[in-house]
């Protein structure tokens, strides 16, 4: 067992409005600049839809993840190392510019510049990359709300896997939900494992996976090799660039700036300690279905004694281990379980996970209903929640590689929360058959509701903040000469590489804190991921 | 012109500009490596334009790596050890002179089609950059008296055995006993002297443009392990110790330097 931390996020898909807060001050703190006008660390989807870039989740089309080979070993899904290499010339599995959009502007000066005219002046889109006139045909966001109607919807590859032509139509009518997506910072990053630079790497202390800006040498096949397409090429410098995690603001104990500013209060932010050396057996495990219970199985329980000795064993410092318990991501996906992974099957074990939305089932239900009373009552709902074959089975498809059964238990536990709640606020007896039908009791269900409902501040963010001053010792023994241990280099900074370009420990503590510290602080300088 | 102009014209061309060039090479490349690592980059325009480079950009860098392979052929190895493996000059000139050409117009095509979409897409157009011009510009001379060289002097003008002035010279200069008479415009055809010049300008630039993503061909991915991790602080620090006291080689794994 080697205990490892990783910050982890939570998003309560009952709460998003869609109203892309998170998307914008994400923007504005990190992408708005020449080369990244295009990306969009956060956005927020309307499902069904094809999503930014399009239809990213066919990953036939776009070989992003992993998958099983023949003997059952995990390789990505596009080809082996020799083969990427092969494409460095051209990435076949490169989605363009088009894929997401072309951005663009308006000349907001012909407004003021131009001289008396019979028409009022108008101001033209023209595009950010080439400054040129743009006819606008597509744009982020630009199904909102189902705005591109059924034919866009008809192109959602979740729709296609084994929902018939038949129920596609009655749903397009019924049926609509909010995705915010930003980087999943996976426990088997498939963007990692294809970058042939080694620049881009999982942060051992919180698991955030960043891009070293002055080690990418832009091949792009962590592009191609995200299954999410959350790393962006930057066409102006040259380097992929992805979501970060906000890590300065991490580092702080602060929670991400889409976090921060979600006024639906959706998101929440916690550590999870996770056995490293299981990772990579869970995210192999045959069954697509049972990769959801493979990688619960790889978190490990913060309370448990053995755990927590082995964990200190492995560094974590004694505040983490606290916060481990305190987390709001380890109650909602292990303690509740009505978090869930998106997209298990890619196998790269993404790490933020969604609490799937039970108003559209509950729009339903009350929509049959048809007297516009509100049903609220377990009767009535869990029998729907069995009976409707849509949008469960769309939440499957996304959520649970298929497996409707997850989904039902989920959303039957937030419609139990909803109904015990409303009987306490109503002053009604409380009724302990309502929790008991889905495996809870009364105080674990109130929790439930206070995290879910109330969710404060200091309840949805469990951040401790980064141990600087360990980097600080490092700061202070540079330049030192570390011939006092045993099995040290014969001389100052003397490296000791092994064949695979790996650095021992050794030589890690030796000149490491320097190069750790500055290719950290290179990222920032970089000016992005 | 006299004889001191021309052999100092000569030493300037065959002697001089080799040298400094290589010089600025070397320290151009240790410098940017040390100094700006940020803009080390290929540069790709793929996001931009992918259908044209699908075609051209293999075509140009794998005809282009078949070319520098018949530089090393014909440039580096002597005469005399082809000769002693009992291959004739005619059967040397006629195995250069088509696999050159093969290699020639595979990148002559890619390099076309490169520049075409460079000009002609509005998209790249926008991300080019003076010192993308100027390889450009250099590169199409270069293979355009390349081929000039290798197909019609050696294929219809009856050849010209570079090997003996030209490959001398350039091996002269790496063991400090540079020739620039072997250079000399009476014995090496214009053409020839005209892609050795434009070589080392090549050479001179190549430090300070996007040709610096050739040194970075990523041949340590196929033997470490997939998942890179990095610290922030090495692990001994983080468990709290004084100094480092052991390390295990399973530990270490994870650590990965580029």
């Amino acid at each position: 067992m080697r205990v490892m931390a990783q910050v982890g996020m939570v998003m309560n898909l009952d709460k998003c409005i869609g109203c892309h807060t998170c998307s914008v001050t994400c923007k504005n703190v990190w992408t708005n600049r020449k080369g990244a006008e295009y990306m969009w660390f956060n956005d927020v989807e309307t499902k069904p839809g094809v999503g930014y870039p399009k239809r990213w989740e066919d990953q036939e089309q776009w070989k992003g993840g992993w998958e099983l080979d023949r003997r059952g070993k995990l390789r990505l899904k596009s080809g082996s190392r020799l083969r990427r290499l092969a494409s460095l010339f051209a990435n076949p599995d490169l989605p363009e510019l088009d894929d997401y959009y072309e951005p663009w502007t308006y000349e907001y000066s012909s407004l003021i510049s131009s001289g008396p005219k019979k028409h009022q002046p108008v101001a033209r889109p023209v595009s950010r990359v080439t400054g040129d006139d743009l006819d606008l045909t597509w744009g982020p966001n630009w199904e909102d709300d189902l705005a591109g109607g059924t034919k866009q919807v008809r192109l959602d590859p979740n729709l296609r896997e084994g929902v018939e032509n038949k129920v596609r139509a009655e749903y397009e009518s019924v049926f609509m939900m909010y995705l915010p997506r930003i980087c999943e910072h996976c426990l088997n990053p498939a963007c990692v494992a294809a970058c042939p630079s080694g620049a881009m790497y999982k942060r051992e202390e919180d698991g955030i996976v960043l891009v070293d800006q002055e080690k990418c040498r832009g091949w792009r096949m962590c592009v191609s090799a995200c299954p999410y397409k959350k790393v962006y090429f930057n066409w102006q410098t040259g380097k992929a660039e992805k979501c970060t995690l906000c890590y300065p603001r991490i580092e702080a104990g602060m929670p991400t700036i889409c976090s921060e500013t979600c006024v639906g209060r959706i998101r929440y932010l916690g550590i999870v300690l996770y056995d490293a050396d299981r990772v990579e057996a869970a995210a192999a495990t045959p069954d697509e279905q049972g990769l959801l219970d493979a990688q619960l199985d790889v978190f490990l329980d913060p309370n448990d004694p053995a755990v927590r000795t082995q964990a200190r064993r492995d560094g974590i410092p004694e505040d983490w281990l606290d916060a481990a318990v305190r987390s709001p991501v380890w109650k909602l996906a292990m303690d509740w379980r009505i978090a869930l992974p998106l997209h298990p099957e890619y196998r790269t074990m993404p790490m933020v996970w969604y609490i799937p939305p039970l108003s559209p089932v509950m729009s339903l239900v009350e929509g049959v209903g048809g007297d516009g009373n509100p049903v609220a009552d377990p009767d009535d709902v869990f029998p729907a929640i069995d009976d409707l074959r849509i949008p469960i089975q769309y939440l499957a498809n996304m959520l649970t590689a298929g497996d409707e059964d997850v989904v039902r238990g989920v959303l039957k536990r937030l419609a139990a929360m909803r109904a015990h709640m409303r009987r306490a606020n109503l002053g009604e007896e409380p009724d302990p058959r309502i929790a008991a039908q889905v495996g809870m009791n009364a105080t674990s269900i109130e929790d439930m509701y206070r995290l879910c409902a109330i969710a404060k501040y200091d309840d949805r963010y469990v951040i401790p903040p980064a141990h600087r001053e360990v980097a600080d010792t490092l700061t202070e023994r540079q330049g030192g000469c570390g011939l006092d241990f045993a099995g040290g280099p014969g001389s100052c900074g003397a490296a000791t590489d092994t064949a695979e370009g790996d650095i021992d420990l050794v030589t890690l503590a030796e000149r490491g804190g320097g190069l750790s510290i500055t290719q950290v602080n290179g990222n920032s300088t970089g000016g992005s991921a | 012109m006299t004889v001191i102009a021309t052999s100092r014209a000569a030493t300037l061309l065959w002697v001089v500009l080799p040298y400094v060039a290589i010089t600025t090479f070397v320290v151009g490349h240790v410098w940017r490596y040390r100094r700006d690592q940020f803009t080390w980059t290929t540069r790709s325009t793929q996001l931009l334009e992918a259908r044209w480079l699908k075609i051209g950009g293999p075509l140009f860098h794998i005809g282009l790596l078949a070319v520098i392979g018949g530089h090393v052929i014909g440039i580096l190895i002597p005469k005399a050890w082809t000769d002693s493996l009992g291959i004739s000059e005619n059967t040397y000139r006629i195995f250069s002179a088509t696999m050159g050409t093969l290699a020639g117009v595979a990148t002559l095509a890619g390099l076309a089609i490169l520049i075409a979409r460079r000009l002609l897409n509005h998209r790249i157009a926008a991300t080019t950059r003076g010192w993308d011009v100027t390889v450009m510009v250099l590169l199409g001379f270069m293979v355009l008296t390349g081929m000039w060289n290798t197909s019609i002097h050696n294929l219809i003008q009856g050849g010209y055995d570079y090997r003996e002035t030209v490959s001398p010279w350039f091996r002269g200069l790496f063991l400090l006993d540079p020739n620039a008479s072997l250079m000399s415009g009476a014995a090496v055809p214009l053409s020839y002297q005209l892609h050795a010049i434009g070589g080392w300008l090549l050479i001179l630039i190549w430090p300070f443009t996007r040709l610096v993503h050739a040194w970075s061909v990523p041949f340590a991915y196929l033997r470490r392990p997939p998942i890179v991790y990095r610290s922030r602080a090495p692990l001994d620090v983080r468990r709290g110790a004084g100094g480092v006291t052991s390390s295990s080689p399973t530990e270490s794994s994870v650590h990965v330097q580029s």
